[in-house]
């Protein structure tokens, strides 16, 4: 009974975030722009999650109409694809590079630690809304391997305990 | 701009290689900071600005300041290329503000090679 | 350099911007016409090399093999060195170069291992040129080739030189460029499309990012090329949504090429329409495979679909459509220009040209790196990439990406190009080789591809869906030291029901990680099974944390760094672990130079 208390009461907390449908209006553009081939669905998705962070439902919904494309088939392009989420993120998201490259120079340490101080894994967001951390195949950057990026900036050469250094420049 | 002839191409490439090379032309030095993703990554962005900064401050008109992409060796990046008129180009690697500062006043003015950030002199061979 | 078998001499030219601009390349031509006069083109071949650092000194020739070094030489000059020098033996002293004195303290690019060995083909621009001036592009002879292919060439003749050439497909497979385009030009069905792929997934592989970076134009008319061979008139590049300098340069490197008439209608006034758009990708590494690549350009899902037809016949949208790899495409131009017997003289007898190699792990020089077909492992990794840092010791080399094998310490001397790559269990791939040296486990490495291909499977079919699982939770267990005898076999009977009988190249090359690492390291997969122990000190579960005795030194290196106090030390006395304080971080392990913890 707990667990499904936790899961309701995880629901009620998303709708309470959701988007209102003023808000959904700054959709129009992008239905304008891209209405009329189904082929332009992942442009349009990318956008859309540009302008607000992610594409919770009642976003895939408003698209689904507007380009007359089924919800259900949005729905399975989004969660196809990695660079598309359907849950709020972090202010700031971290982006572990677990590329070979980072992996061999030890990228799995600064995971550990990561996991460990800031409590959240891979795909989650810390509690306070401050971090996402995502892992990322190859940042192309294997000459300062192991890197991360946090937000726009790529940090290199980063050690376990550099990470919370770094960390503690993004409140 | 215009659509272009088979002739056209030509003349391009002639004016090009004008600007491209620096001999007999108006230029007397020109600078090439690699800024692939991973040059930027290490900081190229900061040599350009700075570069940028110096030609503008000592008003040189005769050097090119331009970019191109990754220069392959990853590991010492950032890389940037320095080319003085009737000499060959220096590869510099792990460039920094400070030593930017050093080649720009001891090579791109003085024409000396600050052998101490030197990688290499001269350019990569083309396949046979 | 050395010299090439079927000729008797080599000059070599220097091409470096100095020379050009003081005219080597008229003297390259009178030298050519010379060599036609006394028919001595199929003796002596002229090579175009890279700046040799005197530029002052220029136009420079050097003479192969007796390393004649030659100064200012001029067109008119030419008579008298192929008369005197290349028939008669006879030196040619007033043009020999005499001042020693311009050599300083910095290297040559060519004497310098990681430049000097590297032969450029696809990455001829790099450096060079700013990737978003169309100009600079066309001063390297940029968009010649589509101008010769369009009015001297017919389509056919176009893929007649393609397959000439010997051009195999760059993303992995190998398969013939000039045979696939033949095949998709035969179907008459349009409109056709060429496709690009620039989806590189490959952890650790970051060549095609490179060629989109810095020189985005040699993609675009290597795509318009194939264009006309095959009778398409659209044209895609899928890129990676993980690339967005790729996207933007390459972005304006359509619009100049449009604004130049070198894409859209009527191409250079020869009735040849052509055109490109980008497609981003979102993130999947399934959308490599071909079929994907076209559903996710389609808006959908991307997964894999089984073949035939192939996509040559019923591609994107259902319709004829080419697809080839961003360094395939990068190609072209040099080809086109200086002919298929140019190409085809590089490398080896069944893979021809250059590869270009993404360098990194644990190597000195780790980078970009072109270098011709045949090239051996132990060059790539030792001389061009200085070898292993920190003093360790080669262990295996990585090549392939998760499609590929490992290649153990005792086999660097194999050559590389498609046949040889696969004889030895590992392939070409798109060209990424991870260095790793003897701190890295390769159960753990087998178990982070296997982790990967589990991540990225798309699920469609079941042995790479489940199988792949199955195999990454075994390896799981052998690493934490759950692993039991028979395991082994079981994991080699699993990969290859995995590698037979899924659908696409990603589940049919999935196992191949693991398959390799077992026939090489064996021994490091019993030792974790058996002795519960991993040799390489990676596995946390399977290191005991005991300071050995008598290879301490006593030097506290792993007292300073632990970040849990569980190290006990005083000077001059062997440290030893408190395990009721350890954390098994392997902070102690990584910082004693003497191996003395295990």
């Amino acid at each position: 009974m707990q667990e499904r208390d936790a899961i309701l009461k995880r629901k009620v907390q998303d709708s309470a975030e959701a988007i209102p449908p003023e808000k959904l209006l700054l959709l129009e553009p992008i239905i304008e722009k891209y209405q009329g081939s189904s082929s332009y669905l992942i442009p349009a998705l990318k956008e859309a999650q540009e302008m607000f962070g992610y594409l919770p439902m009642e976003v895939q919904r408003k698209l689904s109409m507007g380009l007359n494309i089924p919800a259900p088939h949005i729905y399975g392009v989004v969660t196809f694809y990695s660079y598309f989420t359907i849950t709020k993120r972090g202010r700031h998201t971290i982006r572990l590079c677990l590329g070979t490259a980072c992996y061999v120079k030890g990228s799995k340490q600064i995971l550990e630690i990561i996991n460990k101080e800031v409590g959240i894994n891979v795909g989650e967001t810390s509690k306070d809304g401050r971090f996402t951390l995502e892992a990322v195949r190859c940042l192309g950057a294997c000459g300062l391997a192991p890197v991360m990026m946090i937000g726009e900036d790529t940090h290199g050469n980063i050690t376990p305990s550099a990470t919370l250094n770094i960390l503690e420049g993004y409140q | 701009m215009p659509k272009i002839s088979i002739e056209d191409l030509k003349r391009i490439k002639e004016e090009q290689i004008g600007k491209m090379v620096l001999r007999g032309g108006q230029y007397r030095a020109k600078v090439t900071v690699h800024m692939g993703t991973c040059g930027i990554a290490a900081g190229a962005r900061d040599v350009m600005s700075l570069f940028r900064e110096l030609i503008a401050e000592k008003d040189m008109q005769d050097v090119i300041l331009t970019n191109s992409g990754c220069a392959g060796l990853c590991a010492k990046e950032p890389m940037i290329t320095v080319e003085v008129v009737d000499t060959a180009p220096v590869k510099y690697v792990l460039v920094d503000r400070e030593k930017a500062k050093k080649i720009f006043e001891e090579h791109v003015i003085g024409g000396h090679v600050v052998e101490d950030y030197a990688l290499a002199i001269g350019s990569e061979t083309m396949a046979v | 350099m050395c010299a090439s078998p079927y000729y008797r001499m080599q000059i070599m030219m220097c091409a470096g911007t100095g020379c050009i601009a003081s005219g080597s390349l008229d003297v390259k031509s009178a030298l050519e016409r010379e060599l036609v006069k006394r028919n001595l083109q199929n003796e002596v071949q002229i090579v175009m090399t890279g700046c040799n650092g005197f530029c002052a000194m220029g136009p420079l020739v050097v003479i192969y093999p007796d390393g004649i070094f030659y100064n200012q030489v001029k067109p008119e000059h030419a008579p008298v060195i192929v008369e005197e020098h290349i028939l008669k033996g006879r030196v040619v002293e007033k043009l020999l170069f005499k001042d020693e004195t311009v050599k300083g303290r910095v290297p040559l690019m060519k004497d310098i291992g990681f430049f000097g060995l590297q032969r450029l083909i696809v990455l001829r621009n790099r450096g060079l040129i700013d990737a978003e001036n169309i100009d600079e592009y066309i001063a390297r002879d940029g968009y010649g080739a589509l101008a010769k292919a369009v009015t001297e060439m017919t389509p056919e003749q176009v893929i007649e030189e393609v397959k000439k050439s010997g051009l195999r497909g760059r993303g992995g497979g190998g398969f013939p460029t000039g045979l696939k385009w033949e095949e998709c030009r035969r179907y008459d069905n349009f409109p056709k499309y060429t496709i690009c792929n620039g989806d590189e997934g490959d952890p650790g592989a970051f060549m095609d990012r490179s060629v989109m970076e810095g020189d985005p134009h040699s993609v675009l008319e290597g795509m318009a090329i194939s264009g006309y061979a095959i009778g398409a008139e659209q044209g895609y590049i899928y890129v990676r949504a993980e690339y967005p300098l790729a996207i933007q340069r390459l972005q304006k490197a359509i619009e100049d090429a449009r604004s130049y008439g070198l894409l859209g209608k009527n191409i250079l006034d020869k009735g040849f329409n052509f055109d490109i758009a980008i497609a981003p990708g979102a993130g999947a590494f399934v959308c490599g495979e071909s079929t994907a690549l076209m559903y996710s350009i389609e808006g959908k899902r991307g997964m894999p679909r089984i073949k035939p037809p192939r996509s040559a016949e019923a591609g994107l949208w259902n319709q004829p459509t080419n697809l080839n790899n961003v360094e395939t495409f990068a190609n072209l131009n040099p080809i086109i220009l200086n002919g298929a017997d140019w190409f085809a003289s590089i490398g080896t007898e069944n893979s021809k040209g250059t590869k270009v190699f993404a360098l990194t792990g644990a190597v000195v020089n780790v980078g970009l790196v072109e270098v011709p077909m045949g090239t051996s492992l132990k060059t790539l990794i030792f001389d061009i990439g200085g070898g292993i840092p920190k003093k360790r010791k080669f262990k295996a080399a990585q090549i392939g990406g998760p499609s590929g094998g490992c290649i153990p310490l005792g086999m660097e001397d194999v050559q590389i190009d498609y046949e040889s790559l696969q004889g030895v269990g590992a392939m070409m791939g798109s060209g990424g080789v991870v260095v790793m040296d003897e701190a890295t486990c390769m159960v753990d490495t087998a178990r982070f591809f296997t982790n990967f291909s589990v991540d990225e499977s798309c699920g469609k079919c079941t042995p790479c869906r489940e199988g792949l699982k199955v195999m990454f939770d075994k390896l799981t267990d052998i690493v934490e030291g759950r692993g039991q005898e028979g395991d082994v076999e079981f994991l080699i009977e699993l990969g290859h029901h995995i590698n037979n009988t899924s659908h696409c190249g990603l589940g049919k090359s999935a196992a191949n990680p693991v398959l390799s690492t077992i026939r090489y390291f064996r021994n490091e997969y019993d030792a974790h099974i058996r002795d519960k122990h991993c040799p390489a000190l990676v596995c946390p579960d399977l290191i005991d944390f005991v300071v050995l005795e008598d290879k301490c030194k006593m030097c506290g290196m792993c007292f300073k760094n632990c970040p849990s106090d569980a190290i006990v030390w005083e000077k001059k006395k062997v440290a030893w672990i408190d395990h009721s304080k350890c954390t098994k971080c392997r902070t102690c392990i990584m910082n004693c130079k003497f191996g003395a913890i295990r």
